[in-house]
């Protein structure tokens, strides 16, 4: 039996002339964290309405826990925590009020409902608004209440759009420790544009780019992509510049060099390897031989945001470029 | 039926959080009172009975009911909400009959506010009570009538200005209906069975039928289809919004 809690085929949802998700298929195991990526519009917030059982899809499946969102709406709904794009709520009410009608709905009463509502509103740290009515409270209370909506209910499913927008930095951490901590015994979902959100608290990752997916692997295998993968970024003082400039073109497996000045005639060097070979080892050999005056040593993993760039921004590229990378992206880095 | 009871529950207590309920309350009142001692002549009359104060009601609700009705749908399509109730696991038709049931309970309760002219005409004289009973329960479901077609028309807007002028103009047709003005309209070129239909889905003449005292099974089963049928297409036009 797989052990797939989400599973999605052929998932495709037409508004009258556009079409915002063209074909989408993946599966998400207990303890995964999937991060959704992808340009404005790319049909993001669409898939996420349609896994959530809001919106009817075009075509296609989804089955959350061995329920079917089409079928059986009502049994897949009860396994699922849902945070809509821009967190709705009723803002005529304190969100001590709403998250008892959550509870409610959810068929919590009495203590459990007491001791459900006080552990969401704990992990969500809500107790200093609680009895402020929503449409008063800031963006990031607004969003903290409806996470704590979404979590109400320890969902083996939990589909967040955008869980961390408008959070200050405290609470974009507490979030995605909260979200880490949780992950274990569920699968998760959250759509974000914050890439380094990717690598905090997603084990995996896809890119969406109108309505398909382009890219899915783990955030490392995603930036492993990158030209920067492997790559070693050395900063070195005025007086060994030239010296340096000459060697370290002649590394073993150094494609190109990238030059920068930085303050005070400290150059930056940046070596691209060849074929995504490693580079720091042989980098470091050479600098313990040399008495320059290296400032900074960095061997980068690859840029997330590069791949992002790569994947999705350019109209002349077709949309699907390569559905597979994940597994092969280590291997090769999409060099040029 | 847990779900339906929460659906309720927010619902009536959003109206009591805004200043809407207590506006509508003391509009009602207002209007009742105006209606029944000057326009109607309730005095003037001077009959132990409240004819002045029901007669009214079928034009007040004209007005009133849509205002209660409009946000029902509306609200929760501009503010997103309704994306978070239909993602909860509550079936649709939990949701249309727990909002409507609320607003018809909210109606109910300004309508049962205007007891001290009840004890008024019991102070005054001898009335039939049976016959106010009636009129009371025959206000009821016409409420009942208005605000089932008002919630429906809600569903098809995120504005509730137009809900409010819509669910108005769609009321007024059902009151109507049974009036001479309309029927003859329809005479002489509609066969004659289509006109009965017509003038059989006035909210007035069935209405007067109860009002009156009578509370035939016909004018019941009248507004229990007519409010069966209005919540059957709010529950069509709330699902069709999943389409997109
Ligand atoms: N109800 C709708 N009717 C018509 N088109 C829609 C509707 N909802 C979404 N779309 C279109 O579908 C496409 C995908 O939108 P979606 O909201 O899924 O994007 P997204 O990836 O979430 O973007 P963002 O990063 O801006 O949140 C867009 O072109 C959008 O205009
Ligand atoms: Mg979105």
């Amino acid at each position: 039996m797989s052990n797939s809690m989400i599973e999605i085929a052929g998932l495709v949802k037409k508004f009258d002339t556009i079409t915002a998700v063209a074909g989408i298929s993946f599966s998400v195991k207990k303890g995964e964290v999937l991060g959704f990526l992808g340009p404005n519009g790319a049909g993001k917030s669409t898939t996420m309405k349609m896994i959530a059982g809001y919106l009817l899809p075009t075509a296609g499946s989804i089955t959350l826990c061995g329920y079917d969102v089409l079928r059986n709406p009502i049994a897949a709904q009860s396994q699922t925590g849902y945070l809509p794009e821009g967190a709705p709520a009723y803002g005529d009410m304190t969100p001590r009020q709403f998250l008892n009608f959550i509870a409610q709905v959810r068929g919590y009463d009495g203590k459990r409902r007491q001791s459900a509502i006080s552990s969401a509103v704990a992990r969500t740290q809500l107790e200093q608004v609680l009895d402020q009515p929503i449409e008063t409270l800031s963006k990031g209370f607004k969003r903290r209440v409806g996470f704590a909506q979404a979590i109400l209910h320890d969902p083996p499913v939990l589909i967040m759009d955008e869980p961390t927008d408008g959070l200050d930095p405290n609470q974009k951490f507490a979030v995605r420790r909260l979200i880490s901590n949780m992950a274990e015994d569920k699968a998760i979902i959250i759509s974000t544009h914050i890439l380094e959100e990717v690598d905090a608290v997603c084990t995996r990752a896809i890119i969406i780019d109108r309505g398909k997916i382009v890219a899915d692997g783990t955030p490392q295998d995603l930036a492993a992509r990158s030209r920067y993968h492997n790559s070693v970024t050395v900063h070195i003082g005025p007086d060994h510049a030239a010296a340096a400039r000459a060697k370290l073109k002649k590394v073993e497996g150094v494609k190109e060099v990238h030059e920068k000045p930085l303050s005070q005639g400290v150059m930056s060097f940046t070596l691209f390897p060849r074929d995504g070979k490693r580079l720091i080892n042989k980098v470091t050999e050479l600098l313990g031989g040399e008495h320059w005056d290296v400032s900074s040593l960095i061997a980068e993993g690859g840029r997330l945001d590069e791949v992002f760039r790569d994947c999705t921004t350019s109209d002349a590229k077709p949309a699907a470029i390569d559905r597979s990378a994940g597994k092969q992206a280590s291997k090769k880095a999409r060099a040029k | 039926m847990r779900e339906m009871k929460a659906v309720f529950q927010r619902e009536f207590q959003g109206y009591f959080v805004t200043p809407l309920a207590y506006v509508f309350i003391v509009v009602f009142l207002f209007s009742t009172g105006i209606f029944t001692f000057y326009v109607g002549g309730f005095f003037e009359l001077g009959r132990a009975e409240l004819q002045a104060f029901f007669v009214f009601h079928p034009w007040l609700y004209l007005f009133l009911i849509p205002a209660i009705a409009m946000r029902l749908w509306a609200e929760e399509r501009k503010t997103g909400t309704l994306e978070l109730l239909l993602t909860l696991p509550i079936p649709i038709w939990a949701a249309v009959v727990g909002k409507y049931l609320a607003a018809w309970a909210f109606a109910g309760m300004a309508l049962a506010l205007t007891f001290p002219i009840w004890l008024t005409v019991n102070v005054l004289g001898n009335p039939d009570n049976g016959v106010i009973v009636a009129s009371y329960v025959g206000s009821l479901l016409m409420a009942g009538g208005y605000l089932a077609i008002g919630s429906a028309i809600s569903a098809t807007t995120s504005n509730q200005v137009v809900a409010f002028v819509v669910s108005v103009v769609v009321c007024f047709l059902f009151m109507v209906s049974g009036l001479p003005l309309v029927l003859d309209f329809f005479s002489g070129w509609a066969p004659q069975f289509l006109i009965d239909t017509i003038a059989s889905l006035s909210f007035l003449t069935h209405f007067d039928a109860v009002r009156k005292g009578v509370i035939d099974m016909r004018d019941l089963v009248f507004f229990a289809a007519l409010i069966s049928f209005w919540l059957f297409v709010n529950i069509v036009l709330v699902d069709a919004r999943r389409a997109g």
